[in-house]
């Protein structure tokens, strides 16, 4: 709560309380009876204006201001007309003498609308400050290593290539590498997990991270602007810049819906009043429409539920771009998935020999002639191996097909069948999935490898999820056929591209998007290295494990901070239910507004109810926004989950 | 240019929108947006114009919400 809050709170309660205690008196004794008099009933009048003073002065003010600047329909100057007309209406009818009525009302409505403001306020601010805890994140300083000795400056002014050092509690304040020493980190504000992760001397880090056990030095790889936390604050800062088709029908129908009522008003005082002659009903009813002119809980209760939303997902470590991709998330059915990385560990490793009675022999023959190679098959073979290899050889790289290694007369011929086949070299063709490596010595087959790559843990019952919400999985991969059909058939993927190289991933997500219906959003979901363009061409693209990749921060407009394909599951049960929310709220706050204006048109409801077509569907709207907040039944996995690993 | 100001005592989302449409009809600005629920105001246009635009947008909205007030 703020100071202003606070002060305001104060005024409803005792306005609140002065009230009751002036309405309870005046119902069971009658306060007009206090004074024997023609204008007794000016007593009670002078009580409830006193009330009405205190709690709706500065409305009066604003009112007053707003005139002057012409705001003609501004919510306090409607709210102002709407009570002191009902005041004038009751003074009238008390001057008349007809049956006093409707001070209370004049000061209750006013009341009520006081509550429904501080209400939102407090919602807003609320809502405000659980995004604010998110920029915790934020780093206030960097202790960088300059002549020697550790100087405490603000991060922005550290350059690239300078030392800083991180002492445990402190956050890590810039991208960089480790130089010396080692620690855990908490990467729980960034990653949404609980599990602190350790690094060591040459390890990279990022900033966000909580350094936890001991001191490390880290030599800078980025600059502030360019580092994580601050893409990833700057994205949170602007996610709800981007407006949703939701919000966008809210702004516009407020737009003519005050100026529509106000109208209805005047025309139903005119023409109730000439028809019936009797002008102060006419009038009453005429100034219940305003109660319930102003679109202020529609308004707001939109971007409070969008905001919510994002906020939700934000705390479990996926961030949403804007409210825009929340709502077009809820809708996607089509999901496209980059194979390597994202459905697979992305990890390449051999997994079987064959002949395993040669192991040893074909795993040294390959690690000779793939040791220079960066390439991740040839690493996971030199790494199998795992011994050092001779050096003598000269390496040919035969494109498309793989290597031969030439020591003398000693030849040596590692890679796919097309290599056998160019060489005349029989070998024994193996069918599994995954990529196969044969090995020719002199001329000779010696056998082959299996690498692959493996599946991971959570793939299967994430695409069996999305497949029972009923949309599409396709996988695009650049492996052959029948390995893409294995891995399909393994995760129960609904479709899949194989052999693609990747700039065809380009023109396959174009055309797949060509394709598909007009209501269908098309998701792309990649590990943000290398398809950056595919990112941005799709509706919504998704890069999975966004701590470190900048390029795919920026490309794709849902990040799962963490390299874990539940996020998408889950950031399609937040989408589900904010929308579901927002849906409900237009609805409700329509509904109720408009029955309210037909029933107070045709003298049913008196302003009491009006009073609650304003301020409680307000309330009733911005407390159904914050469910949104509530839980996935995630935190009872990420519990047991630390518990097993314990 | 693309500038970011901070509003305080942003305190109505209707007036938040019926500001971002004000600032918007300025001459110059390409680009106009209030977000309520973080209270900025983003405004985009050329740089020469930017001080006499930023002037007539804190002008507006004060004429909107006469509390709100756009933080340099």
């Amino acid at each position: 709560m703020t100071r202003r809050q606070r002060k305001n709170l104060i005024r409803i309660l005792a306005s609140l309380g002065a009230f009751a205690v002036i309405f309870i008196v005046d119902k069971i004794v009658g306060l007009d009876g206090v004074f024997d008099s023609r204008y007794g009933f000016l007593f009670p009048f002078a009580l409830y204006l006193c009330v009405y003073i205190v709690i709706g002065y500065d409305v009066l003010w604003k009112a007053v201001r707003n005139i002057a600047h012409g705001q003609v329909f501004d919510e306090n100057l409607l709210m102002g007309i709407a009570t002191l007309g009902a005041f004038a209406l009751a003074l009238y009818r008390g001057a008349t003498g007809l049956e006093i009525e409707g001070f209370d009302e004049a000061c209750a409505v006013l009341l009520f609308y006081q509550v429904g403001e501080w209400f939102q306020s407090y919602a807003t601010g609320r809502s405000r400050n659980s995004i604010a805890s998110l920029m915790d994140i934020r780093p206030d300083y960097a202790n960088v290593v300059r002549d020697g000795g550790a100087v405490c400056v603000d991060p922005s002014e550290v350059q690239v290539g300078e030392t800083i050092v991180v002492s445990p509690g402190e956050k890590v304040p810039l991208d960089g590498v480790v130089v010396s020493g080692a620690t855990t980190l908490d990467t729980k504000a960034l990653t949404g997990e609980s599990l602190p992760r350790d690094v060591s001397e040459g390890g990279e880090i990022i900033s966000g991270c909580v350094n936890l056990t001991s001191q490390i030095e880290v030599r800078v790889t980025k600059a502030f602007y360019d580092s994580t936390v601050s893409k990833i604050l700057d994205l949170v800062e602007n996610a709800s810049s981007q407006k949703s088709k939701a919000e966008n029908f809210i702004t516009k129908f407020a737009r003519f819906y005050t100026p529509a009522v106000v109208g209805v008003a005047v025309l139903l005082a005119v023409i109730f009043g000439a028809v019936t002659s009797d002008w102060s009903t006419g009038a009453y009813r005429a100034l219940s429409f305003l109660v319930v002119s102003c679109p202020c809980a529609l308004v707001i209760s939109i971007p409070l539920s969008f905001f919510a939303g994002i906020g939700a997902a934000s705390r479990y470590g996926i961030l949403i771009k804007g409210s825009n991709y929340l709502e077009k998330f809820n809708k996607a059915n089509i999901f496209v998935f980059d194979k390597t990385g994202t459905l697979t560990k992305g990890n390449f490793a051999v997994t079987s020999v064959s002949p395993e009675s040669d192991r040893e022999k074909i795993l040294y023959l390959a690690a000779i002639a793939e040791r220079d190679s960066v390439h991740p098959i040839a690493q996971s073979i030199v790494s199998a191996y795992g011994k050092d290899v001779p050096s003598g050889y000269v390496l040919t790289n035969v494109a498309g097909a793989g290597v031969m290694a030439e020591n003398g007369n000693d030849v040596i011929l590692c890679g796919n069948e097309k290599l056998m086949a160019q060489n005349g070299i029989e070998f024994a063709a193996v069918a599994d999935t995954g990529t196969v490596v044969y090995v020719a010595h002199n001329g000779k087959y010696v056998g082959s490898l299996l690498i692959a790559d493996e599946i991971k843990d959570e793939t299967k019952q994430v695409i069996g999820e999305l497949n029972g919400m009923g949309c599409k999985t396709v996988m695009l991969t650049g492996d052959n056929e029948s390995t893409a059909k294995s891995v399909a058939g393994q995760i129960g993927l609904t479709s899949y591209k194989a052999s693609l190289l990747p700039q065809n991933k380009v023109s396959e997500v174009e055309s797949m998007l060509a394709a598909k219906e007009k209501s269908d959003a098309l998701c792309f979901v990649g590990d943000g290295i290398n398809d950056a363009p595919v990112l941005m061409r799709s509706d919504i693209g998704i890069a999975m494990g966004g701590v470190g990749s900048d390029a795919a921060i920026e490309a794709s407009d849902i990040v799962l901070m963490k390299d874990d394909l539940n996020g998408i599951s889950l950031a399609k049960r937040i989408a589900k239910k904010t929308m579901t929310i927002v849906r409900e709220n237009i609805a409700f706050s329509l509904i109720v507004k408009l029955a309210i204006l037909v029933l107070s048109a045709l003298g049913i409801t008196n302003m009491w109810v009006a009073v609650f077509g304003d301020v409680g569907v307000a309330v009733i709207a911005i407390l159904n926004a914050m469910r949104v907040n509530g839980k996935y039944g995630v935190e009872k996995n990420l519990k047991e989950k630390s518990k097993s690993k314990a | 240019m693309k500038k970011v100001f901070k509003l305080q005592d942003l305190e109505c989302a209707n007036c938040a929108a019926k500001m971002e449409q004000a600032i918007a009809k300025i001459d110059g600005v390409t680009f106009a947006n209030v977000n309520f629920m973080t209270q900025k105001l983003t405004i985009e246009a050329d740089e020469s114009a930017m001080d006499d635009i930023v002037k007539q947008a804190a002008k507006i909205c004060k004429k909107i919400e006469p509390d709100c007030r756009i933080v340099m």
